[in-house]
């Protein structure tokens, strides 16, 4: 099949999804496991890395402007800056596609080569949209969380990489994670953040659905998963850039 | 009763089913027997709605399936049950919460009476005391048995077996045989089996079709296949040594 096949079929999918529910308790109620499995499980990693990479942006930064010309609180300015509009929402969002991506797909290619999504359908369930729309939903709603959470991580390590190895005072980092903020900028992110969230989700789904065969092409659909939902997110990121900033 | 007209199905450039005809009696197991690759597995899915024929209709009590919109699709679909080769239970989801799965989809019953039906047709299918227990923690016999009470949860109408007794030792197969015969029996249901077992079909065959090159070659009773002189039917059916002594047994010919 070619691509525009699967962009067709893509979308023929999303409106299968998108349907009325059987039973919409039932779906809320899966909704908010998978919020648990796909978001809260995901903390850990989003947390350890943001941390890491404030800091290393922090060091970064002051090791690239050290000049007499430039005011030492533009550290704390540029890690704030890379932070909120492009390392949280999308680095993030890259690492969420390769976690959650790879386990979406996975998850649900099992279910069809086990033929469990063919005992949905012959019940009668609409089967894409019990199986995807609570995570489309839970993805769209829970990412947001974490990557607040990632924006606060990263500069609260770049502001404990700084004053550790005394780059930077924690007066100026201070000063500079205040300079010319710009609240809209953490709009857009969160903007971006849902974006990607449902390309994560809906791409892998995609993936995971449309497995045919056994174990190993539900390995493939998991590999093809990650790389598919990573290009979409490069993608849409530079339009909604575009679209957003300028 | 389920009927089949004129069905025909094709995946690309390879013709699959070519005009298949066929009626499956309510309080019966039909049987649908052929050698792997013969095309039973795509007649029954077709049957079901897994897949769209080319041509050809597929009536439940004279309603035409594939002509039905959405909704009437998923009220038929209702009345349908499937226990699949693989089980495909939920591997999530204990074995009541599997059975409770479509009671609590579609059911109108309070919480309690969906607790008594799945735990009914748990103790139908001698598993009740397995009802806490995942799919994985169950053999391939005790997941074909919950396999069974899930389709039965929603009083189905039809039953689908898909090689209900594949990778099961020959005692577990007749257990499961058995099983299926008295169900539809005791709920006078629409049963149509997919195997290649002959066991199983000398067991419970009442209306048996043999499929062979996407064909419908044979139709016949278990009775009747013993005698039949169709020479693809015999090689099929006679492979195996126990079968021919089985008819010299019964016809006193080999």
């Amino acid at each position: 099949m070619g691509i525009i096949g699967h962009i067709g079929r893509y979308f023929l999918l999303l409106k299968d999804t998108f349907s009325r529910p059987e039973r919409a308790s039932i779906y809320w109620r899966r909704t908010v496991e998978e919020m648990d499995l796909l978001g809260l499980k995901s903390l850990g990693i989003v947390g350890l890395l943001s941390f890491f990479m404030g800091a290393v942006i922090t060091i970064q930064t002051k090791t690239n402007i050290d000049s007499p010309l430039i005011q030492a609180w533009v550290v704390g300015f540029a890690t704030r800056q890379s932070t909120i509009l492009e390392f949280s929402p999308t680095i993030i969002a890259l690492i969420l596609a390769g976690k959650v991506g790879s386990n979406i797909a996975a998850e649900i290619g099992s279910m069809r080569v086990k033929e469990q999504i063919d005992a949905l359908d012959i019940m009668g369930v609409n089967s894409a949209g019990y199986l995807i729309l609570p995570k489309i939903l839970a993805s769209m709603l829970i990412n947001p969380f974490l990557v607040m959470v990632s924006m606060f991580l990263s500069i609260f390590g770049g502001y404990i990489a700084g004053t550790a190895t005394g780059i930077v005072s924690a007066t100026d980092y201070l000063q500079g994670i205040q300079t010319g903020f710009i609240p809209y900028h953490v709009t857009y992110a969160l903007i971006k953040t849902v974006v990607f969230a449902f390309i994560i989700a809906t791409v892998s789904a995609y993936q995971g659905y449309y497995t045919r065969g056994g174990t190993r092409e539900v390995g493939i659909s998991s590999t093809q998963a990650v790389v598919y939902s990573n290009v979409v997110i490069l993608i849409v990121n530079y339009a909604l850039t575009q679209i957003l900033l300028i | 009763m389920i009927e089949v007209k004129g069905l025909s199905k094709r995946f690309g450039t390879t013709q699959v089913l070519t005009d298949i005809n066929a009626v499956f009696q309510r309080g019966k197991v039909n049987q649908i027997i052929g050698k792997s690759g013969s095309g039973k597995s795509v007649l029954a899915k077709c049957i079901v709605g897994l897949h769209v024929p080319e041509e050809g209709q597929v009536l439940y009590e004279g309603r035409s399936f594939h002509d039905m919109d959405r909704d009437q699709m998923k009220e038929v679909r209702q009345e349908i049950g499937m226990l699949f080769q693989g089980s495909a239970l939920f591997d999530s989801l204990s074995v009541i919460q599997n059975v409770l799965f479509p009671l609590q989809m579609f059911a109108t019953m309070s919480k309690r009476e969906m607790e008594e039906r799945a735990r009914f047709c748990l103790k139908r299918v001698n598993i009740l005391d397995k009802d806490h227990l995942y799919p994985a923690e169950l053999s391939g016999g005790m997941q074909k048995r919950v396999g069974i009470a899930r389709a039965i949860a929603m009083n189905p109408k039809y039953l689908f077996c898909d090689e209900p007794n594949s990778g099961l030792d020959p005692q577990t197969s007749i257990l499961i045989d058995d099983l299926i015969k008295e169900i539809t029996e005791e709920f006078d249901i629409t049963t149509i089996v997919i195997t290649h077992d002959m066991n199983s079909v000398m067991e419970t065959g009442e209306n048996i079709i043999f499929i062979n090159q996407g064909r419908k070659w044979w139709e016949g009773t278990k009775e009747e296949l013993l005698n039949s002189d169709n020479k693809e039917l015999n090689e099929f059916i006679f492979a195996g040594g126990l079968m021919r002594q089985v008819k010299k047994a019964m016809t006193g010919r080999s």
